[in-house]
């Protein structure tokens, strides 16, 4: 193996592994999704019956 | 959940779910065995260079746009490419190119879950010990593959006492329409979620072995570990001056990650409106260059050279994975166990990627015309057998096999890339394109990228595909005529193209009847 050979296959083999554990670590470390948009808090429910109060 | 139509709607159950699903799509016997092959005959280290390039101007910016656009065409309630086609770009032409996006996945799939039903096999033979009863030479593993797959004569398979290979291909039929009957979270995503990681405990397990083989035979020190790597990454830069190994590098990628499957749009359209697409599909694409470059370059090519020397490097993909290795196994310490990871591990790298092309038809079918799931899997399994069906007893020469890859999974895949690189710059149009792919996005994507796909992945996509045309279409257009097989499965691809066409036609005019179209 000549020392281009070592040197384009720890480029690729690095640059690779680099781009990979970037983008998982990114992925892993997110917060937890946000499930509020399924919900709405109970002043924003219109139940109607208060409408004409008095 | 539930969608603008009433009906309930599947998504993914996690971020990390869909980019293994993706990614389990994209990883696939290409990057094991293609790969491998493609840059030892194309200058060894030298192919990096427009390898790397063809992935940063043709696949990341490719993958992209097929996520931006999969997940704008899921909100506005299609999941299938004919809908999405059609939400994008709102003209009767749209739907009738979203015919080849199912065309594409359904037609390959035909002839995958075959090379699915060898890995199983190999497997199978490896696990009971059936390898140990064959010659350790590369023409007795010839004849065994020979024999296994029906080679040497079409209708084969069909007689009595062929019929391993019919038993394996029945297990995986059924595997995979079980696991799609299941749906998308709880089908696709459990099963890709838990097969990535043995894939990846598989490869590694057989890359240690590798790498740990030194000089196994002392009369011959040349072939040892070193030159094995050596084989695959010394770098013979004549290669880049000619414009095959330029072809070859944005072939490779471009097939490796599944753009222009019609496949990635599928799975994006099930994501909800704040789910990034931008860092997702970044890493579906850096997971599948990791058992590419990493997994691919370090085993294939240093194991078959170790064994069978500089003969390896010539061989193609098939004449690889199931005639050197095989050999390679037999000679290896531990040859059995290894051999058995290894097709295992393919068996599983096929199945997820064989998942993937059902899925867009399944959710034609449903949205389309209406179907149910148990009925849209059931009419998608008779159309896939007897395409399969097809391939398996026209097996001489694997001629029947050869021409819907090369039609379909070739000629078809540019052709479709080309129509979603245009509607992507072109008609979504660049400051939309940046505009969705950030929304809910976990990275900033520079804003050159959209420049890149509007003008540069044409330009180079084009090239490319007129290259193709010239180096190949000819011979396969004399070959259509010359032979009857090659004609015959060429009709069929036709027939089903004309069936999705007047498919796409009926669900075209349903969705006007309900309304569901934008307006021009």
């Amino acid at each position: 193996m000549t020392t281009a050979g070592w040197a384009i296959m720890i480029v690729s083999v690095g640059s690779v592994l680099v781009l990979a554990a970037f983008c998982l670590v990114r992925v892993l470390t997110l917060p937890p999704a946000e499930v509020s948009e399924h919900f709405k808090a109970p002043l924003d429910i219109d139940t109607g019956d208060t409408r004409n109060a008095d | 959940m539930s969608n603008g139509s009433g009906k309930g709607k599947e998504q993914w159950g996690s971020q990390l779910g869909v980019i293994m699903a993706v990614a389990g799509s994209a990883v696939g016997l290409g990057n094991f065995l293609r790969f491998p092959g493609q840059a030892a005959q194309n200058g060894g280290g030298a192919f990096m260079l427009p390898y790397f390039a063809a992935l940063i101007f043709l696949g990341i910016p490719m993958c992209w746009a097929e996520w931006t656009m999969g997940r704008y065409g899921g909100i506005k309630g299609f999941n299938s490419a004919p809908g999405i086609f059609l939400a994008i770009w709102p003209h009767k032409l749209a739907r009738y190119f979203g015919a080849l996006a199912l065309l594409i996945p359904l037609v390959i799939y035909m002839y995958y879950v075959l090379i699915e039903a060898w890995c199983l096999g190999y497997a199978y033979d490896y696990l009971v010990g059936n390898f140990d009863k064959i010659e350790p030479t590369v023409a007795a593993y010839s004849n065994h593959f020979n024999e296994f797959v029906g080679n040497n004569a079409n209708g084969f398979l069909y007689e009595g006492g062929n019929n391993s290979l019919i038993t394996m291909l029945l297990i995986v039929f059924i595997l995979n329409f079980t696991l799609i009957y299941r749906g998308i979270s709880r089908g696709i995503e459990k099963f890709c979620n838990v097969a990535m990681p043995i894939m990846a405990l598989c490869a590694i397990c057989v890359l240690i072995r590798v790498l740990t083989l030194g000089t196994p035979d002392p009369a011959k020190p040349e072939n040892n570990l070193i030159n094995g790597l050596g084989s695959m990454w010394n770098p013979n830069t004549e290669y880049l001056w000619k414009p095959d190994t330029w072809l070859a590098a944005a072939g490779q990628i471009f097939f490796s990650i599944s753009a222009g499957f019609g496949i990635i749009i599928n799975y994006a359209s099930y994501l909800k409106k704040k789910d990034d697409v931008a860092l997702s599909s970044l890493t579906a694409c850096g997971v599948n260059e990791f058992f590419e470059v990493c997994l691919g370059g370090l085993i294939t090519l240093p194991a078959a050279f170790i064994f069978l020397g500089t003969s390896a490097t010539l061989m193609g993909t098939f004449g690889l994975g199931f005639n050197a290795l095989p050999n390679v196994f037999a000679m290896m310490p531990a040859g059995r166990l290894f051999g058995f990871i290894w097709f295992f591990m393919l068996f599983l790298a096929a199945i997820t990627s064989s998942l993937s092309m059902l899925q867009p038809v399944i959710a034609f079918f449903e949205e389309g015309l209406g179907l149910r799931r148990h009925a849209s899997v059931t009419f998608l399994g008779l159309v896939a057998a007897l395409g399969t069906g097809f391939v398996l007893y026209f097996s001489k020469g694997m001629v029947a096999l050869d021409t819907f890859d090369f039609w379909v999974g070739t000629f078809l895949i540019y052709v479709l890339a080309m129509f979603q690189t245009v509607l992507y710059g072109w008609i979504f149009g660049i400051e939309r394109g940046e505009e969705e792919l950030h929304a809910g996005a976990h990275i900033r994507v520079p804003r050159v990228l959209q420049y890149v796909l509007k003008y540069v992945s044409p330009i180079y996509l084009f090239a490319i595909f007129g290259a193709f045309c010239y180096q190949s279409l000819g011979g396969r257009v004399k070959s259509i005529l010359d032979d009857s097989v090659t004609s015959a499965a060429t009709l069929f691809i036709l027939v089903v193209f004309a069936f999705l066409l007047l498919l796409t036609h009926i669900a075209g005019r349903r969705w006007e009847r309900e309304g569901r179209l934008p307006s021009r």
